[in-house]
């Protein structure tokens, strides 16, 4: 049969479906099950009301159940048993033999450096796209094209970065315009400014930024000394401030090896092969990507900030900065989070751009894409599904934080 | 902030250009997709993309029609004329040219090359030429040229045939398309229906247990899709469904279930409750409310998720790779085609491109028409 025509019944059988069981029942349950007439007229109505939420919502539950919560449970079983003993019970083998595989810990070290960098480069990229946007007047036509790549599929972002990254041997013409504009550097004056002073510029505000967040988590803790109360949260807040320490070292010591690295001039490199450096080419593929919705997000946000707030602090005398980072970015600081979190969920999940790229070669392991090898060319299901609990637990932090969230709006 | 008194006017323009910049940096990679999409091998291997789209000097080395068919002999000279251009392709304007390998820009337009003995040959600007000589000079093979000619950008639809229509099993994406198609709108009808009944129960309906159910909703919004793989691909083999479309529709409609759920839930709960009381008052149903009232004036929201769920099973990989396609390969999408492509045809970039381009062309065209109802989801779908 062919399948555009399956495809059509199956639209006619499952929306035809859906609609008749959803009629029916209701029918049913009015007309034969508890009638609204007779000597319990009042009685049946209320039963029939206790009863009608849940078949308006039985099939959504049934197919989250079997669809997202029973995985979660048998992902659970799967990880603790090994396929080829017919499903024994291993108990941790899995992880063991996972954790004791350099492969995994590549992917887990890579997921930590995309759960830093793309989140933190897209939101920054979004939020300085919406403010710019914000006031002019082709604003609108211009964000349109930064968020168009958010209808991009991540093979179609790889195929179009693949062509930005290509290379070709030294006495050919560079088709890839990384490489083309790579070999414009000389070691000249041009080249000093572009790929040292500008990188170095970009590390030391990026470890400002931090230490400015560290300070804002970290600071409590002092002042409530002072005062002697609680600041509470005490450890999360340490941890953040150890974080950030550690983030400042590295963005530092960076500063110092790009002022000493010996830049390879005039030669073509193969950006997809550099070991560590190439997965930030991957990563600037995922930044392409997100930082539209960061921007759309970011920037109803700050068409929301009230007028008057803005008026008062230019009044009072503070320049443009000034409003933006303390006027601003506080009002915002709560969509700046969520923007955050739903980033980090996607990178948590990134697959296809590894997969299509380099499939993690050259050290570009991610975890998604490693429990796909496991799973699919391993055809070790133990293991894969350690993996992915990982994955889970990596997610967890954040789907506790969003149904906290969410209760409490709801109260 | 023009309209604030005592803004800075040098600021709007610090403004415009970099937001210009910005666009331009977002926008250049897919343009460069696009532009090799429409140039031939020879021309994307030979210069960059962005070359493509301003006037190009091109060094060819060609030969003078043969003597044998299109000799002439006027007043007892033997002469071979005609045009370079008509008769090996190109266009443009010759700005040298010459007749030996190591002098390629020996002659301008129009000079006259001796070839020794009274053998002539000239070439002009349009590329015309005339080559003359006795009858033994002007037979056997056609004498060679070297043309240097400044050409206009040129475009080909070549690559997009070949990848819709004429292109052989591994290049044509025809039946990717049509594939991708098959998957995409049962994917993307069913879970509205389902979802838009429950979401008005989470809605509208008081019920025990409501406020768990929502806050199962978000918790699942996260939920990583890998996760689910394994179990699920072991149960439709079980259940004997396998790998297939509807298997795939299964996965896509369970997974964009907590989305679709999340995001009708809260437009719904802000309709006016005046209407819903009012209906009720007069005696219709929940089934009646839902149908005639709720879901007409839920449309912005069920056009956001529809919009949301069609781009992402288009853009799908891999549920497409776990849930889909089997081992005879005749149910690949165009995703999983071009990943086969990268590995295959990894240097053919007008292929790669162009099957790029295809699969992504629809899902821009929805982008830019209904970008509106696109953003209201995002707002309203992201976690507050």
């Amino acid at each position: 049969m062919n399948p555009a025509f399956q495809g059509l019944i199956t639209i006619i059988i499952g929306v035809g479906g859906c609609i008749g069981y959803f009629y029916f029942s209701n029918q049913f349950l009015d007309k034969v099950l508890f009638p609204a007439k007779g000597p319990h007229a009042g009685r049946n109505i209320n039963r029939a009301n206790m009863i009608r939420p849940w078949l308006f919502l039985f099939p959504a539950m049934f197919a989250l159940g079997l669809y997202l919560g029973y995985p979660v449970i048998e992902t659970l079983r799967l990880s603790l048993t090994d396929r080829d003993q017919g499903g024994a019970f291993v108990g941790l083998a899995n992880y063991n033999q996972m954790f004791s595989e350099p492969k995994f810990w590549e992917a887990l070290s890579n997921n930590m450096l995309w759960l830093i960098v793309v989140p933190a480069a897209s939101t920054a990229f979004g939020l300085l796209a919406a403010q710019l946007t914000d006031r002019i007047k082709w604003g609108s036509a211009a964000k349109s094209l930064i968020f168009m790549p958010m209808a991009i599929s991540f093979v179609g972002a790889a195929v179009i970065f693949k062509l930005v990254y290509d290379t070709r041997p030294a006495d050919q013409n560079q088709i890839g315009i990384l490489n083309a504009v790579w070999l414009r550097f000389e070691g000249g004056p041009g080249s000093f400014l572009f790929l040292q002073i500008l990188p170095a510029l970009l590390l030391l505000s990026f470890a400002g930024i931090v230490a400015y967040v560290g300070w804002i988590f970290v600071q409590p803790i002092a002042k409530s000394r002072e005062k002697g109360g609680g600041a509470g949260f005490v450890p999360l807040r340490l941890l953040v401030g150890a974080g950030s320490l550690y983030l400042v070292f590295l963005s530092l010591r960076s500063v110092i090896s790009v002022f000493t690295f010996d830049f390879p001039h005039g030669e073509p490199q193969t950006w997809l092969t550099l070991p560590f450096w190439n997965s930030f080419f991957l990563m600037i593929v995922l930044i392409w990507i997100q930082t539209g919705f960061a921007m759309v997000i970011l920037s109803a946000a700050l068409r929301g900030i009230p007028e008057e707030t803005i008026e008062a602090a230019i009044v009072d005398g503070a320049n443009p900065l000034q409003v933006f980072f303390k006027i601003k970015v506080p009002q915002i600081i709560g969509t700046i989070v969520v923007v955050w979190t739903t980033i980090t969920i996607t990178v948590l999940k990134v697959f296809d751009i590894v997969f299509a790229m380099t499939n993690g070669q050259w050290e570009t392991q991610v975890l998604a894409n490693y429990m796909f090898d496991k799973m699919f060319r391993a055809n070790d299901w133990g293991v894969g599904s350690a993996s992915a609990i990982i994955i889970m637990l990596l997610v967890s932090p954040i789907l506790i934080w969003n149904v906290y969230n969410a209760r409490k709006e709801m109260k | 902030m023009d309209n604030i008194a005592g803004s800075k006017s040098s600021l709007t323009w610090v403004v415009h250009i970099s937001v210009v910049l910005l666009v331009a940096l977002w926008v250049f990679p897919t343009v460069g997709l696009l532009v090799s999409s429409f140039r031939t091998t020879d021309q994307i291997s030979s210069s960059g993309w962005w070359a493509a789209l301003f006037r190009s000097e091109q060094s060819q080395r060609l030969r003078v029609a043969d003597p044998g068919d299109n000799r002439i002999e006027r007043d007892g000279v033997y002469l071979v004329e005609g045009n370079f251009f008509t008769e090996s392709g190109g266009g443009g304007e010759i700005t040298s040219w010459g007749t030996s390998s190591r002098e390629i820009d020996a002659y301008a337009p129009g000079d006259v090359a001796d070839l020794g003995d009274g053998e002539t040959i000239t070439v002009d600007a349009a590329a015309n030429y005339v080559w003359s000589g006795n009858d033994e000079q002007i037979s056997g093979r056609g004498q060679r040229v070297f043309v240097t000619a400044i050409s206009p950008p040129e475009f080909t639809l070549a690559n997009y045939d070949n990848i819709l229509f004429s292109g052989g099993p591994g290049d044509n994406m025809a039946k990717a398309f049509f594939n991708t198609l098959t998957v995409t709108i049962p994917a993307t009808v069913i879970p509205i229906v389902i979802a838009a009944f429950a979401a008005y129960a989470l809605a509208w309906m008081d019920f025990p247990g409501r406020a768990l159910l929502i806050a199962a909703v978000v918790g699942l919004l996260v939920v990583p899709l890998q996760l689910a793989l394994i179990p699920l691909l072991k149960l439709h083999v079980d259940i004997g469904i396998g790998k297939g479309y509807l298997g795939a529709w299964l996965a896509h409609t369970g997974f964009g279930l907590p989305l679709a759920i999340y995001l009708l839930r809260n437009y719904m709960v802000g309709l006016p409750r005046d209407i819903i009381e009012n209906a009720k008052v007069d005696g219709a149903t929940d089934f009646q409310i839902f149908t005639k009232i709720i879901l007409p004036l839920s449309f912005p929201a069920l056009a956001s998720f529809a919009i949301f769920q069609f781009l992402w099973t288009w853009n799908d990989l891999l549920v497409a790779k776990v849930f889909l396609i089997d081992s005879t390969g005749q149910t690949t999408v165009m995703t999983d085609q071009i990943v086969n492509l990268l590995g295959t045809r990894g240097g053919n970039w007008e292929i790669l491109a162009t099957a790029a381009f295809v699969s992504i062309a629809v899902p821009l065209c929805v982008f830019f028409a209904m970008q509106k109802y696109l953003v209201r989801g995002l707002l309203a779908g992201s976690v507050k």
